[in-house]
């Protein structure tokens, strides 16, 4: 199964007869299993990566640490709910340290996500303080490296 | 002044041309051929080592290492060959490090044979031994193995071949074109022969990490084995590390010194960087080198799928990253299957006669490539099947 899962998160589009093919099982097995693990929300969703500096989008992203002051009968959870359910919000991390959450923001400009921070986190109820960083490059993302190498040529035929 | 002799020595002009060399130029000037005739990983070697490697030099290390290697190097081997090849050597004595696994063949034959001793080569292999050993100045012995038997060396194959001047039986498993792999009971017959007919076995173990239906055997961790065995591995395939130059030899001492003085003369010692980046290779490369074993293996069913299906008997290979269908059925001899191949569909595969005689109605092809490459190499293949007459 760990493998069936690596193969469609390095490739979504892989049908089930290419990767019952790949792991040498039968594709109805496969395909079963796929089902299965999509019923059981394993598998969440397939999505697509995408540069979107390469396709001219312009995309900002800020990295916010909030940090919270918990009371009694609401815990972190109850303030995440919160903060999870802005489209802006791209990732939501409960962390250890000098602060409690990181909240990863997408926006289509600075002012936008300054705003966001402004208006709809800082003044949420038991968020006490934030710290906005905004991302200047994007190297590599979730596993994917986002900056163009030169191909590596190896001799066409060798023993 | 006329010249009076030859200037290349008779027993170099006498060796045959490579089979690779000549296929070589001709997938050289096309360019945008798809190539399943590389011997070698496309991946890069893991960062972790690269990374050891620039540190090395970050550190000015270098200078000339002791001949027989690093010993932090050696020592990381021998816990290596202890868990992986379940044989215990002593690193000051019974290990050292080569430049890549190429090097410790040529000098472990130079070391044991005397002029005119046979040299055992279980065929199709790779393309360096019969040269080696004819440079060492030993008599090369083919022995033709068949598919019939997966490729494997049969004890009555060996001995049909054997006569009183045979000293070394050269083998290597996981096989270099065919795939196959030894199996235990194989091997210790394989050592048992050996044992009853004195010879040392030389054992190229180069793609050992690349196994993929249970684990390596090694010859020298069966009865007997270890005493005989010289044991030739490397870095190249597993860490995919072939630039590097890097392979080691383990055997009884008294071989390995010999080796070692050998080694000494002709090239002082092993590359200081690459010694130095292959102790991280040892110590924390497990998870990278089963993640390639992984693809490759992903690669591979496919691969054997796809050749059956167009008709190209093709056995399943256990290790190693190559795949050596049949191609009988089209009537064509190996060489002009690959010719025809490479000129109507822009395929490179390496025609089985580059490894020896007995690889005629073979072609080895290597799924050291990418998946997509594969796919689009196997669908051009199928279509030149069906128009040859597979």
């Amino acid at each position: 199964m760990e493998e069936i899962l690596q193969l469609l998160t390095e490739d979504a589009r892989l049908t089930a007869a290419q990767i019952a093919e790949r792991v040498g099982r039968p594709a109805a097995e496969v395909q079963e299993l796929i089902v299965k693990l999509e019923k059981d929300k394993v598998i969440r969703r397939y999505k697509t990566v995408v540069d979107w500096e390469r396709a001219g989008v312009e995309h900002v992203f800020g990295f916010i640490e909030v940090r919270c002051a918990p009371q009694r009968g609401v815990g972190f959870d109850a303030v995440a709910e919160r903060i999870m359910e802005f489209p802006e919000v791209h990732s939501l991390y409960l962390m250890s340290g000098a602060y409690d959450f990181l909240v990863v923001v997408q926006g289509k400009t600075m002012k936008e996500i300054a705003y966001f921070v402004a208006e709809k986190l800082a003044p949420l109820d038991h968020v006490v303080g934030t710290a906005t960083h905004f991302v200047l490059r994007r190297y590599k993302v979730d596993g994917d490296i986002m900056v163009d190498r030169a191909e590596v040529k190896r001799l066409p035929v060798t023993p | 002044m006329a010249r009076t002799r030859p200037r290349i020595a008779q027993r170099v002009e006498a060796l045959p041309p490579s089979g690779i060399r000549r296929f070589f130029e001709l997938v050289e000037k096309m360019p945008e051929a798809i190539s399943l005739g590389i011997g070698e990983p496309d991946f890069v070697t893991p960062w972790r080592v690269r990374e050891a490697g620039i540190y090395s030099l970050e550190r000015g290390h270098t200078h000339y290492t002791p001949n027989r290697g690093i010993r932090p190097l050696l020592e990381e081997l021998a816990h290596y060959l202890e868990r992986r090849f379940g044989v215990s050597y002593d690193p000051a004595s019974e290990l050292m490090i080569t430049v890549g696994g190429s090097e410790a063949i040529d000098i472990a034959l130079r070391a044991v044979l005397e002029p005119g001793d046979g040299v055992l080569i279980p065929q199709p292999c790779f393309v360096s031994y019969l040269p080696c050993a004819i440079l060492a100045g030993g008599q090369a012995i083919p022995v033709c193995t068949s598919v019939e038997n997966q490729f494997q060396v049969q004890v009555e194959e060996l001995a049909r071949a054997c006569d009183k001047g045979a000293r070394v039986l050269l083998i290597s498993y996981p096989s270099n074109p065919t795939g196959a792999i030894m199996p235990r009971k194989g091997m210790e017959a394989l050592v048992r022969f050996a044992e009853e007919r004195d010879l040392l076995v030389m054992s190229d173990e180069i793609y050992a990490e690349l196994t993929y239906d249970g684990g390596h055997v090694s010859a020298a961790s069966v009865p007997g084995g270890r005493e005989r065995t010289i044991l030739v591995g490397g870095f190249s395939k597993a860490w995919a590390m072939t630039g590097w130059r890097l392979g080691f030899a383990a055997g009884p001492a008294e071989i390995v010194s010999a080796m070692v003085k050998v080694h000494s003369y002709a090239l002082m010692c092993s590359p200081t960087t690459a010694q130095e980046a292959a102790i991280e290779a040892l110590r924390g490369c497990d998870d990278d080198v089963a993640q390639m074993r992984r693809e490759y293996n992903q690669r591979r069913r496919v691969v054997v799928n796809r050749l059956n299906a167009m008709g190209l008997t093709c056995f399943e290979p256990k290790g190693a990253f190559y795949a050596f269908p049949s191609i009988g059925n089209t009537g064509l001899t190996s060489e002009e299957f690959a010719q025809r191949l490479l000129e109507e569909e822009k395929v490179a595969v390496v025609p089985g006669t580059a490894f020896g005689e007995c690889g005629e109605g073979f072609v080895r092809c290597s799924y050291a490539t990418s998946m997509p490459l594969i796919e689009e190499a196997m669908a051009r293949m199928a279509r030149f099947v069906a128009r040859a007459g597979g």
